[in-house]
Parts: C-alpha cells; sequence; structure tokens
C-alpha cells in the first residue's frame, strides 16, 4: 500500500470514530432533552394520586386529571383568556410592529436616527418598572383583576413598536430598487407599501403574527402582576403555577397541572412546528442584524 | 490564516494602523478592549465638554430662536401677527383651513385644561399634596368628617403630564409661527401653497411615515416613556405602601433613597450590602447564562451540520420541538422535578441509591447547588434556540474559506478557531449584548425555577427578603409585590439596572465590530 492511501484509510477511520462520538452525543442529547416532556406525559395520565411520586409509568392510567383540570379548576377559563390575549395581540401587534419597522427600514425622514437610538435607550430600562405605574393606572379603568384581559392587551400591544428589530432586519433585505422603480412610474410610498413591498413580506408577517400569538402564553410577570391574583384574570401560565403554588395544593394539583401543561404545549407546539420555517428565517435574520 | 506576531508590539501602545493589520483578529479585539478602558479618562473629560457644550449650544439656540420669532413678528403681515395670540389664523386666512382649525383647536383644547385642571396639578406638584384622605375635625359641626384630599399619586402623575403637555403647546406655537414665516415666503416667490386636499393626500405619500408611526409612538409614549418618567421621578420619593398616597401621602426625599443604597456604615442586613451581593449574582448569571448558551448552541449545530452526519432534520427537529413547549411549562415542570420530594429523589429513592429520605439531594436549598442547577437548565431551555439561530448563520459562511483551509492542512478545531468562530462573533456581536441584557432580565427562568430561593438572611433587608437566586429583576419583583410594597426602592434598582445596562452597551458598541461591515469580512 502506498503512503498516500495508507494516510488516506487513517483519515477515514478518524472519520468514523468522530462520527460516532457525535452520534452518541447526539442520541445522548435527544434523551436528555425529550425525557422531562415524555414524563410530563406519563405523569399527567396518572389516577393513583395526584401528588408528586418517584416513579414515572403510572400504575392506573386515566383521563381523571384532564377531566378534572376542565372540571375543578378555572383553567377553561385561563385558556379562553390567554386565547384571547393571545389572537387581539397578534392582530394589533402585528399592524404596530410592521408600520414601525418598515418606516424605519424604507422611509428617510428627519429624526429618524433620533428615533431608534431613542428606543434603544428606552429598551435598556427594566420593562416591569412600569408596570407600578401601568398596574394604577388600569385599575382606575378596572381593567385589572378578574378584568385583567383587555388590560394586559394594552399592556402587551402598546409598546410592543419597540421591538421593530427582527422584521426591520427582513424589510432591510429588501432591494431599494423595487421602491424607486414604482416611484419613478407614479406611485404614492402608500402605494409602494401596500402593492409593492407587502406581498414580499409574507415570511416576516408570519414571524410576526406567530411570535406576537404565543408571548402571552409564556408570560408570566407582567400577567401575575396585573391579574394580582384573581383567578378570573390569569393567563395560562400564573393559573398553572397557582395551581402548585403552596405545599398543599402542589399536593392536590401537581397531576392535574401536569396535564394543563399538555394541553397548552400540544397546540402551541403544532402551531410552531407547522409554522417553523418562518420562525427559523426571523430569529436567524434577526440576530444577523442585530 | 496565518497572522503569527512575531514582532514585539505591544497592545498597550498606540498602534498605526499598518501594526494593526499584522495583529490577529482576537489581538485587535484586545487592542480594542485596552484602548476602550486606557480611554475612560479622556471620555469623562470629553463627556464634560460635550455637557459643555450642549447647555452653551442650548442657550445660543434659544437666543437665536428668540431673535427670529421677534423678527418674524416685525417683518410679518398681519395674518402673522395675529397667529401669536390665535394659533392658526395665518393659515385658516390663507386657505389652509385644516391646518388652522387644528393649531386653533389645540390652542382651545390646552387654554381649556389649564384652568380648569392644568394650574391645580402645577400647583401641586411640589408639595405631592398637603391634606391625605380621612376623617378631618370640623369646628363647626363640632364632628369629625371625611375628606377626599390629595392622592399623592395622582399629584405627581398629573403634574408630569401637564409639563409635557406645555412643552407640547410650545413646540406647536412655534411650529404655528414658523408655518406662517414659510407661507409668506412661498407666497411672496410667487408659489402655492398646499390646499387640505394636499395635506391629506399626502399623509399618504411624503408624509407616509407620520400616518404610519403614529399609533406606534403614541402607545410607546403612554406606556412606555411617560412610565419611565413617573418611575425615575418615584426614586426621588418615599412613595411605598405605607406613604399609598392618599391615606398617607409621599412626598419628595430627594437623594435619601440613593443614599440608603450606597450607605455602607449601617452594619449586616443593610441594603447596599445586599445590593452589591444580588448584583454580582447578576453579573455572574448573565456571563455563564448568556456563553454557555451560546457555545454550547454553536457547538451542537456544528455537530449536526457536519459532513456525513446522517438524519440532520431528525436532531434538529427534536430540538425544536422541546423549544416550542411554552417555557413556563418546562420550567415549572423541571422545577418541581428536582424538588426535596420531586420525582429525581424519589427515583433514587427507589431504585437504592439513597438510602432514606434523609440523604435526599437538595436541589433548591444549598446556594452554590442551586446557582449551578439554574445555569444548566438554561442551557437545557436555550440551547435549542441558539442551535437554530447558529444553523442559520453557518451556512452563510463561504464553504471555499473552508475548501482553502483544509488545502492548507488546518484540522477541524483549527478551522473552528480560525474560521467559524470569528466569523461567528463578527456576525453575531450585537445578538450577544441583547441576549446578555436579556439575562440580566431573565425573569422566568429564575422565578419559576427557584423564585429566587433558597432565601438567605444576609439579605433580608427593610425591603422584604431575598435570596441566593434573586436577580436584580426578580428582587425588584418581590420589592413591588411584597407585604412592604417599596416602590422608591423598585425604583431606584430600576434606575440602576438601567446605568449598568447603558454602560455595558456603550463599551460593547465601542469594542465589538459592527455588523455594517460585513461585506469587508471575505
Amino acid at each position: 500500500m502506498s503512503e498516500i492511501s495508507k494516510k488516506h484509510m487513517g483519515l477515514k477511520a478518524k472519520e468514523r470514530l468522530s462520527n460516532t462520538i457525535i452520534y452518541i452525543i447526539l442520541v445522548l442529547m435527544s434523551i436528555v432533552w425529550l425525557l422531562p416532556f415524555i414524563f410530563l406525559v406519563f405523569e399527567s395520565l396518572r389516577v393513583e394520586t395526584t401528588n408528586q411520586v418517584g416513579y414515572v409509568i403510572p400504575k392506573v392510567f386515566g383521563f381523571d386529571n384532564y377531566i378534572n383540570l376542565f372540571t375543578k379548576t378555572d383553567f377553561p377559563i385561563w385558556f379562553k383568556n390567554t386565547f384571547i390575549i393571545g389572537l387581539f395581540a397578534s392582530v394589533i401587534q402585528t399592524i404596530i410592529v410592521l408600520s414601525m419597522s418598515y418606516t424605519l427600514s424604507r422611509l428617510r425622514f428627519k429624526g429618524r436616527k433620533g428615533l431608534m437610538n431613542l428606543m434603544l435607550v428606552l429598551g435598556f430600562f427594566p420593562g416591569f418598572l412600569s408596570m407600578i405605574i401601568l398596574y394604577k393606572v388600569l385599575s382606575w379603568f378596572n381593567l385589572t383583576g378578574a378584568n385583567s384581559v383587555p388590560g394586559l392587551i394594552l399592556v402587551y400591544v402598546a409598546s410592543s413598536g419597540m421591538g421593530y428589530y427582527v422584521s426591520k432586519g427582513f424589510f432591510d433585505t429588501i432591494s431599494r430598487s423595487l421602491d424607486e422603480a414604482a416611484r419613478v412610474d407614479g406611485a404614492t410610498r402608500f402605494q409602494v407599501f401596500t402593492k409593492i413591498i407587502m406581498p414580499l413580506s409574507k415570511p416576516i408577517v408570519i414571524y410576526t403574527i406567530l411570535t406576537a400569538f404565543m408571548a402571552p402564553w409564556g408570560d408570566f410577570m407582567f400577567a401575575k402582576y396585573i391579574s394580582h391574583a384573581t383567578s378570573a384574570g390569569m393567563n395560562v401560565a400564573v393559573g398553572l403555577q397557582y395551581l402548585i403554588s403552596t405545599p398543599s395544593n402542589l399536593a392536590a394539583n401537581y397531576t392535574l397541572f401536569c396535564a394543563g401543561g399538555v394541553v397548552v404545549a400540544i397546540p402551541i407546539t403544532i402551531l410552531f412546528m407547522a409554522l417553523q420555517r418562518y420562525y427559523v428565517e426571523g430569529v436567524t435574520g434577526g440576530a444577523v442584524k442585530g | 490564516m496565518e497572522k503569527t506576531n512575531s514582532n514585539n508590539i505591544s497592545l498597550f501602545d498606540d498602534l498605526s494602523d499598518l501594526d494593526l493589520l499584522k495583529l490577529t483578529r482576537f489581538q485587535t479585539f484586545l487592542y480594542k478592549i485596552i484602548h476602550f478602558f486606557k480611554a475612560i479618562p479622556h471620555f469623562f473629560v470629553s463627556l464634560f465638554g460635550f455637557i459643555f457644550n450642549f447647555i452653551k449650544g442650548f442657550f445660543v439656540w434659544i437666543k437665536d430662536d428668540f431673535t427670529e420669532i421677534v423678527s418674524t413678528f416685525k417683518e410679518g403681515d398681519y395674518k402673522t401677527r395675529l397667529s401669536y395670540p390665535i394659533m392658526g389664523f395665518g393659515s385658516i386666512a390663507r386657505g389652509q383651513i385644516l391646518r388652522g382649525l387644528l393649531f386653533l383647536l389645540f390652542e382651545i383644547v390646552f387654554i381649556v385644561y389649564m384652568i380648569t385642571a392644568g394650574f391645580h396639578w402645577l400647583g401641586k406638584l411640589p408639595s405631592l399634596g398637603t391634606q391625605a384622605s380621612g376623617m378631618v375635625y370640623d369646628p363647626k359641626l363640632d364632628t369629625y368628617v371625611r375628606v377626599a384630599g390629595d392622592d399623592s399619586f395622582k399629584c405627581l402623575l398629573y403634574g408630569v403630564m401637564t409639563i409635557l403637555f406645555i412643552l407640547a403647546f410650545i413646540y406647536t406655537w412655534r411650529l404655528n409661527i414658523k408655518q406662517n414665516q414659510i407661507s409668506e415666503m412661498l407666497l411672496k416667490e410667487g408659489k402655492k401653497l398646499k390646499s387640505t386636499r394636499d395635506d391629506l393626500s399626502s399623509l399618504l405619500d411624503e408624509d407616509f411615515h407620520k400616518t404610519l408611526l403614529a399609533l406606534p409612538l403614541l402607545g410607546i409614549f403612554f406606556f412606555t416613556v411617560l412610565p419611565i418618567i413617573f418611575m425615575i421621578l418615584v426614586a426621588f420619593t418615599n412613595y411605598d405602601g405605607a406613604h399609598d398616597g392618599y391615606s398617607n401621602l409621599f412626598t419628595w426625599v430627594g437623594l435619601d433613597n440613593f443614599n440608603s443604597l450606597f450607605n455602607l456604615n449601617l452594619g449586616s442586613n443593610n441594603l447596599s450590602l445586599a445590593f452589591g451581593e444580588i448584583l454580582s449574582w447578576t453579573i455572574i448569571w448573565a456571563i455563564f447564562a448568556t456563553f454557555t448558551n451560546y457555545f454550547l448552541g454553536m457547538f451542537v449545530a456544528i455537530m449536526i451540520n457536519k459532513k456525513g452526519i446522517k438524519f440532520k432534520k431528525l436532531w434538529r427537529g427534536i430540538l425544536v420541538l422541546t423549544s416550542a413547549v411554552p417555557q413556563f411549562i418546562s420550567l415549572l415542570y423541571v422545577s418541581k422535578m428536582f424538588a426535596a420530594n420531586g420525582l429525581v429523589n424519589g427515583v433514587l429513592i427507589n431504585s437504592g441509591i439513597i438510602s432514606d429520605l434523609s440523604h435526599i439531594i437538595r436541589f433548591w436549598e444549598d446556594k452554590t447547588l442551586a446557582r449551578i442547577m439554574v445555569i444548566v437548565i438554561n442551557i437545557w431551555v436555550g440551547v435549542p434556540y441558539l442551535m437554530l439561530i447558529v444553523t442559520g448563520i453557518l451556512m452563510n459562511i463561504p464553504a471555499d474559506l473552508y475548501e482553502s483551509a483544509r488545502i492548507d492542512g488546518a484540522n477541524a478545531v483549527q478551522q473552528f478557531f480560525k474560521i467559524t468562530l470569528p466569523y461567528m462573533l463578527f456576525v453575531t456581536g450585537p445578538y450577544l449584548l441583547t441576549s446578555f441584557i436579556g439575562n440580566i432580565n431573565n425573569f422566568n427562568v429564575i422565578y419559576l425555577l427557584t423564585a429566587g430561593g433558597p432565601d438567605n438572611p444576609k439579605l433580608l433587608t427593610s425591603a422584604g427578603s431575598a435570596g441566593d437566586t434573586d436577580l436584580l429583576i426578580t428582587w425588584l419583583f418581590k420589592i413591588t409585590t411584597g407585604a412592604e410594597s417599596k416602590y422608591y426602592l423598585a425604583s431606584v434598582i430600576g434606575i440602576m439596572i438601567f446605568v449598568f445596562v447603558s454602560f455595558l452597551a456603550l463599551v460593547v458598541y465601542n469594542v465589538i465590530p459592527s455588523t455594517r461591515n460585513e461585506e469587508d469580512y471575505s
């Protein structure tokens, strides 16, 4: 055997070894990443006790937890609240974020740079700080506690213009010569926006709708503060945490919480997986452009 | 690829452009960091210079503006002159009905507001109210009667809003005069003024940005800018649960709150100790949380992307699937899984690894262990997301870079450090900053996993209790929602977070190369 092919064989063996190691790591990782969710599903099907136990596979399988979740807790209210918030937020927020990012990306006007710097600096303040005053003002209008849903929609939507970065990054990538050509042909800026850029922007529109719809399902801080321990005004995150917030609650509701987790996770996960392509485009684009 | 540093250039000297080119990317990076800190004294000097010039410029601007206002009045016709007291008069008289009416309407609203409410609230601002609500003795009736009294909260909020309204009015008034000046000039040149119809149609054309920005900026003003101004002012008051503003007024206390945060002479259990402790953990947490996720996410993405690895979609799919589940579910579940009586300890007992209940692992009750746990679980939560981002960027690295590196005999590790890592750092610099700031304010991971615990008696202050995994943001949340509700303290801490984050952003923007030069890379 010649020197070269020997070396070649050595490389091949080395390659095979490194690939094997990678496969092992990937399999282990997949297990670590998936196991808690498999546990969650199993525990949600456990009938014999609602408390935490030291085994995963239930001794008695059944849907009791799911039935109890919908009949004996306020979960249906929390689910409905979150769904309504998500629906309204996704529509209004998308309009706001797209107008904001489109303007900052493709229109040039006096004060544009200053506006962007101002919003960068405003973003350095912890958002929760504003809640102290917002809670108080919302409570004057009776938009807190049991009536939190419109209040939360307002809070999520009102400042959403500051989250324009990802979609601005998208608009930046569309060639400016398109606008110029249309302007030469006599199109107004409004027509350029609606007839030329919007039809090209399906990925970013879907990304914005998707993130706006999903955010209320995971928000905990604002929802907890605005709902103020009133069950009727909670979203799923606050509600499910409330279910297991004290040791006695935990003993009585642990498996119900697991069932709730599954009920929330399934639709969100399906939605996410179905629109994954747009999401990936959004996050990578946003990260690159900053 | 090879840029060896055989000659002895010191990174502490000021280097010429030619010398800078000789440095490796990492050395350039170090050079920039060193020089950033070297430049700090100079920075402060120039900062004061800047502030001085700014103030000087401000007064010059005001002087010029006044001269212009006066000269516009002197040179203007009667339409312009009447616009000084009656806003919009000139516009209406010159046929720009809509503009004129809007100016006039604004003036009327302003005057009515100031008379009915504005001056009242403005007068309350220095004291924030003098009479609390409650029972007051009335000598005429010889009994106690309920009086409505002041509400310090409203005094502060409406006072601030009134000041902003006055500023807006001054600005609009000035705009109204400028408008007249321009109109007169245009008419003198024989040009036509814009009609109301032109004004309206320009909202969809030249002024389209105004149309698009109106709603977003309105929301940002009322839900972000105004609350931030208000909360900054709260830091200089004693607003808390006991001084709620109506049954017990709150008032200005100057810099007292800042003093109590920086006072080191109060023995143990004082605020400054707790603040220092929590701030340092917040920084440690943010560094670990950001960089473990970043590098492990990159590592995973590179592994899956490697040539010859099959089922790429499956591996990616599994990770993405887990990140699709709302975070609060995974975090709460994992938190309970590792609880003292949770699944992990239960399984360990049942399988005989732990003999009895007295030997269970208390994951959340030991300072170091709890801190390690939150960082590890944050990896579990965050790596899939990073993997997604990195995968997208990896595909953008020009393949011929790797090709030529391979021909030069670089192995996988060298390729990573010479090509992949510099490229990634280059492209994701701003992302790293955003995610670092995000981690400083990462409420969900900490609150849902440990709620800040284990509680540390050393961190118990007048503001309430705090724990070893508390970040500034969760501490702020506890201070706000706790029994004491020390809003003023929450506000001071919020300002501190702002100062810290701004400083960091300033450093990073000076050190990390901007993405705008991406074309320069290859």
